[in-house]
């Protein structure tokens, strides 16, 4: 089975380079070029010691005398093959670099490409940190082999020409040296064999590490609060022990197989002298050439490890090649029709029987289905879902704004997805202007509609970038569109004003803030349909009162829809629809639904229930005038 | 600006070590006893690795000039002994290596192990000020990535560094007992090649740094488009971002191309210098031959020996880059560790707080962020036991910081907290933690289920009192409402479950431990208001018999609380009931009429 597996990987690994070197098939073979010089060399400077000994420094010191002539040119022919060796070495490296780097940038930029092709839907079915990790250390291990790739196939250029020149040299030598290579290399390909698995496994325990420690960096404050730090440290101390015992398996190995892949040239070399010496007796060789080959097994001991090293990658290389080839492969693009939307103003927005259901991300052990990130993720069979709309149906006349208001996890924010294409719906159709979504030509409907959602996405860019998304807008119409949405007070007091950073290298904000740049955003465009998913909640309700207000005053000419729990808000809207477990319930004016909606009425009218219930009660008590002394008589308990 | 803004400005940041490599050396071995425990041994065996080297050279010299070179002619017999005897010795220096590299794997590897934890106990212990002020990515790096250079550079770097010194040096030794005049020459020839290659080290180490920034860059890039891919779709900034993403990548690989440039010709040189010093050595060890000075089984030897000392210089600068790397990972986990604690456990002789709802009082309590202004001055409030309080206030008014300070996340600048008579920096942490509890606006929850996270705050928890506290709590159609009811996952950081859901299982998970003085820091605020009023109901029945603290901008939360706290930049300004203060002029009928307006159509 292991054999199997072994081969099929082999396979699999060399299809992967022989793509590799299609690919790049004039760098390659600059590459193979260079190291083919630099394999020829090495054997040269080998053979050139070997004459040099034999003919300038034995007979000089058994002469006791020489000629500058025979020096410099002993010289000059070490230096000369050197430098051709450097010019080898220089062109193997760097080229074979060159290679590796365009094919991982290449690679990067293809999966980013479907990251930014693929629909959000195929987004939500895989976890953060496996899209970033098969962009960056997925690509680097497919390309792994690549660099050591043109030394091996140097190294067997240098096999090739050692071979002849021992063959040339003496049979018996050959003979040695066609004993002691292929076991050099057998042996590290052994190695390499073994060691790959243990290598791999500690790589998935150092990301396992990280990850620990990254949740409970990230719960700190949890941790702190619950007083947890000795069960974290102890489940951190776990993890960090299994990547200890990985890595102690790994060394193990290494610290196996090094030495004696150090050995087995030494010993080459003692078999060289014993049998040389043999054959200089029987004078069929001379003591250069018996130095020469000697010369030469210490030179070539290291390179040709470079064929393990290879092989060696493979694994890593054909797993990471899985993975990327998993997304590339990927279906399930958004399609788009060629319709356009003219026009201004406020747009007409219709749904027709939207039906959606989420994919269940999980199976039923616990397990996340990304985990199988081996298969592609696309032919694996639909789990059961959970149905979040159960035909859902709007109509909104241009101009309108509608407030949607609904318990939390009842569907409202998979509706507002739905009505901007970021999501198609299982069934059933939105329509703008009464043309079908679907029907749009990319980049119509981003140009029409604007959603923002609860949670703020702030790009890694200045304050103007953020707000104007490249397009391109003035100063004053950035500032403009800050002053609507409230945050023009604290950026202009940001050190930058608006070239200040933000995200992730930037001023941090707060929610609140992050919010209001997320909604300047919106604003800037002018959007002819404009959705609030709960995007103010984190901002305070004065602040929010002020936004709503501009928001009005700004007299934006488009189509509102607004998700929200507030009052003031509501009151706001022309119109209510009250979603409640995926159905629209009923939709009217705020006042209608006050009367005729049970759900509506209680959920927005909590806080004044709950007020005037209290009132009521504390008149109670306080006719009743005993129950005051309550809290005072706990006091005296404590 | 934000308080998290503030506090970045402000510092009070992980302490930077200055040291020199050796004493940050010096002071990691002490600091995990696995490192120095058998270290003696383990350097025997490195020497006789390393000494093993030379057995070759030796046996080519041996060969030529007793076995092939003697004054009796070829000696085959000697020869034979010769290469029996240096086979042993191979095979001894193989062993002794062998030993070496697992007994060196093993003590870094255990040491590594134990001041990661370490590390990651210290982050832990260290205060919440001091955890906001560092980015999580760089804690995370502290216990992570910086440690695993380390163990990098000790699988590969630090045992060649090890070896290759001591070829280097018995190298020397052989090199000179054949000739110590070539042995000067070939220094002079490497001499200027060290200080050449601590040049290319540098550039090369300016080259890794930079190729590492532009992998941030990278990464920041991609993620872009895989974080905020709903923005991007909804904004339709699909091309802006993929060129982003492409000049990141374009960047990058230039930056690698750079550097590979750069480890070429370092690799070229000392090839190139090994071979002046091959020629010069054979140029002048034919002289020296001719004067009889040296034997022509000693020259060649020592043009083996020539190459063995080159060997390790040919990987000295990327070794010397992991070096450096490895230390300087090393400084700054030590920069963790030497960052004390400002808020730190009493430990066991803390006192023990009893059973029992729990009274607190603050003594004319003052914070402030480092190096900045005042966020709360002159606090003096005493909340006797039993009582429920809701504090109000503007944003950045001082509601949290009261919250932290009463829950010891962070020590007051100034003044006191006393609970139950005690202060609060003489409680011991297990005491505190477990009966003061509070419950932070963002409900982090870890990746598992949901009976997991709720066992966060009781590991032994039964499922059945998961549900019964649920029950308690109101909240039990929302539990049926979910797919997999308690087991049901989370996802990472509870991202499967909606903001509200989130908060709702961060108030299960506070709720089950059974706490007698409970702070909620809008803990409800992203929950619909019917489920908040009917989590609020709960909790009031709940929450009767213990002390309770709610810090909330739905002003219906002080409606329903005894007592109201009303914080004003850093100040409190007015204390007493809702019905009370909603009557008299002030900060609070003026918040409380924001309320309202919000609330009416």
């Amino acid at each position: 089975m292991a054999t199997r597996v072994t081969s099929d990987i082999l396979r699999r690994g060399l299809r992967q380079l022989r793509d590799a070197i299609r690919e790049q098939p004039r760098i390659f073979s600059l590459a193979v070029v260079a190291s083919a010089v630099y394999g020829t060399m090495t054997v040269g400077s080998a053979w050139v010691l070997g004459r040099v000994t034999e003919e300038v420094v034995l007979p000089a010191l058994r002469d006791g005398r020489t000629t500058t002539a025979a020096l410099v040119a002993a010289a000059a022919a070490i230096v000369a093959v050197a430098v051709l060796k450097s010019v080898g070495v220089i062109g193997r490296r760097y080229w074979a670099g060159v290679m590796q780097y365009r094919l991982q940038a290449s690679y990067r930029r293809r999966v980013t490409r479907q990251y930014l092709r693929l629909p959000l839907a195929w987004h939500h079915r895989h976890p953060t940190g496996q899209l970033l990790s098969n962009a960056n250390a997925d690509v680097e291990a497919m390309w792994g082999p690549i660099a050591p790739l043109p030394m091996a196939m140097g190294v067997v250029v240098m096999l090739v020409v050692a071979g002849m020149a021992m063959i040339f040299t003496d049979i018996w030598m050959a003979l040695v040296g066609f004993t002691v290579f292929p076991a050099i290399a057998l042996i590290n390909f052994v190695y390499q064999r073994r060691l790959s698995p243990r290598a791999t496994r500690a790589q998935r325990l150092r990301a396992e590490v990280s990850e620990v420690a990254h949740e409970s960096f990230d719960g700190a404050m949890v941790v702190k609060t619950l007083g947890r730090e000795a069960a974290e440290t102890e489940r951190f101390a776990e993890s960090a022990g299994r990547l200890r015992d990985a890595n102690v398996s790994v060394g193990r190995v290494r610290g196996l197989f090094d030495p004696v892949l150090e050995a087995l040239p030494n010993l080459g070399v003692l078999l060289v002298l014993l049998i040389g010496s043999t054959r200089i007796e029987a004078g069929s060789m001379n003591p250069g050439e018996l130095v020469q080959t000697a010369y030469l097994f210490t030179l070539l001991a290291f390179p040709i490890r470079a064929l393990g090293w290879v092989l060696g990658e493979l694994p890593r290389s054909v797993v990471g090649g899985d993975r990327v080839h998993a997304v590339l492969r990927a279906s399930g693009s958004t399609a788009y029709g060629d319709a356009a939307l003219g026009g201004v103003g406020g747009v007409h927005l219709t749904a027709r029987d939207l039906r959606f259901s989420y994919e269940d991300a999980y199976t039923e052990g616990g397990h996340r289905a990304g985990d199988s990130d081996l298969a592609d993720d696309d032919e694996r069979a639909v789990l059961p879902g959970t149905t979040v709309l159960h035909g859902v149906d709007l109509d909104v006349p241009p101009g309108r704004v509608v407030a949607v208001v609904g318990p939390t996890g009842s569907g409202k924010s998979t509706l507002m997805d739905l009505l901007v294409r970021l999501v198609d719906p299982d069934s059933g159709s939105v329509t703008l202007d009464g043309v079908d979504l679907r029907a749009m030509g990319r980049g119509e409907v981003p140009a029409i509609a604007a959603l923002v959602h609860q949670q703020a996405f702030i790009f890694d860019d200045s304050v103007r970038e953020n707000v104007a998304l490249g397009r391109g807008l003035s100063d004053a119409q950035v500032w403009e569109a800050l002053e609507v949405a409230q945050a023009d007070e604290f950026v202009r007091a940001l050190p930058g004003g608006l070239d200040t950073q933000l995200g992730e290298r930037g001023t941090s904000l707060s929610g609140g803030q992050r919010q209001r740049i997320a909604l300047a955003r919106a604003i800037a465009r002018r959007p002819r349909l404009l959705i609030l998913d709960d995007a103010t909640s984190a901002v305070d309700p004065q602040v929010e009162a002020r936004i709503l207000g501009k928001l009005m005053d700004a007299g934006l000419p488009s189509t509102v829809l607004v998700v929200a729990y507030r009052m003031a808000t509501i009151a706001m809207a022309d119109e209510v629809v009250y979603l409640d477990r995926g159905r629209i319930q009923d939709r009217g004016t705020h006042r209608r639904l006050l009367e005729r909606s049970d759900g509506y009425r209680k959920l927005v009218t909590a806080y004044e229930r709950a007020q005037s219930e209290r009132e009521a009660l504390e008149d109670l008590e306080d006719a009743d005038g005993a129950t005051d002394t309550a809290p005072d008589d706990e006091e005296a308990v404590a | 600006m934000s308080a998290v803004t503030k506090e970045i400005e402000a510092g009070g940041s992980l302490r930077t070590v200055h040291e020199s490599s050796l004493a940050t050396l010096r002071r990691g071995m002490a600091l995990s006893p696995e490192f120095v425990r058998g270290l003696g041994v383990t350097l025997l065996f490195a020497l006789g690795a390393t000494a093993g080297r030379l057995v070759v050279p030796i046996a080519v010299q041996q060969v030529l000039d007793r076995g092939l070179g003697g004054p009796g002619g070829t000696d085959l017999g000697f020869i034979r002994a010769a290469v029996l005897y240096c086979a042993v010795a191979v095979l001894a220096t193989a062993l002794c290596a062998y030993l070496m590299n697992v007994r060196l794997y093993r003590s870094a590897e255990g040491g590594l192990a134990t001041l990661r934890t370490k590390a990651f106990r210290h982050v832990h212990d260290l205060s919440v000020l001091t955890q906001n002020t560092e980015r999580r990515g760089a804690l995370v790096s502290r216990v992570t990535t910086d440690v695993d250079q380390i163990s990098q550079f000790m699988q590969w770097g630090g045992l060649l560094l090890l070896v290759n010194t001591g070829q280097l040096l018995v190298t020397t030794v052989l090199m000179a007992v054949y000739s110590w005049q070539l042995t000067l020459l070939v220094w002079a020839c490497f001499i200027p090649l060290a200080f050449a290659l601590r040049m290319f080290q540098r550039w090369l180490s300016a080259a890794y740094t930079r190729i590492r920034e532009r992998i941030g860059e990278l990464l920041g890039a991609v993620s872009e488009a895989v974080v905020g891919a709903a923005v991007v779709r909804a904004y339709g900034v699909e091309d802006r971002t993929a060129a982003r993403v492409d000049g990141a990548i374009e960047a990058h690989r230039d930056a690698q191309t750079r550097a590979q440039r750069l480890v070429a010709l370092t690799f070229s040189t000392t090839e190139i210098v090994a071979a002046l010093a091959t020629s010069a050595a054979i140029a002048a060890g034919v002289f020296l031959g001719i004067g009889g000075e040296i034997s022509p089984g000693r020259l060649v030897a020592f043009l083996f020996l020539v190459t063995l000392f080159i060997s390790p210089l040919q990987t000295a600068t990327e070794v010397l880059n992991e070096a450096q790397n490895a230390i300087a990972g090393w400084r700054r986990v030590l920069g963790v560790l030497d960052t004390p604690p400002d808020v730190s456990d009493p430990g066991p002789e803390g006192v023990t707080l009893d059973r029992g709802p729990v009274a607190f009082r603050f003594e004319d309590v003052g914070f402030a962020y480092p190096g900045s202004e005042k966020v709360l001055i002159g606090v003096t409030e005493e909340v006797p036991a039993g009582r429920r309080i809701a504090v109000v206030g503007e944003t950045g008014s001082g509601k949290t910081t009261f919250a932290k300070l009463l829950t010891r996340l962070m020590d007051p600048t100034e003044g006191k907290v006393f609970v139950n008579g005690v202060d609060l920096r003489d409680v011991a942490f297990a005491s505190l933690r477990e009966r003061i509890v509070m419950v932070p606006q963002e409900g982090y929850l870890f990746d598992g289920s949901l009976a997991d996270n709720v066992r966060f705050g009781k590991p032994d928890a039964t499922a059945a009192a998961i549900r019964l506290a649920m029950t308690e709590l109101g909240l039990v159609d929302w539990l049926e409402s979910l797919p997999h009811g308690l087991d049901t996952p989370v996802g990472q950081r509870g991202e499967s479950l909606s903001a509200g859901e989130r908060q709702l299982v961060a108030l299960v998970r506070a709720y089950v431990g059974d706490p007698d003085l409970l702070v909620l820091d809008e803990a409800t605020s992203a929950v619909d208001p019917a489920t908040e009023v009917r989590l609020q109901r709960a909790l009031e029945g709940l929450t009767r018999g213990r002390t309770s603290v709610a810090i909330a901008h739905r002003l219906s939360t002080a409606e329903a609380a005894d007592e109201v706290i009303v914080f004003d930049e850093g100040r409190v300004v007015q204390r007493g009931s809702h019905r009370e203060l909603v009557g008299e002029p002030g900060r609070y009928a003026e918040l409380h009429a924001s309320w309202v307006a919000q609330q009416r159509v």
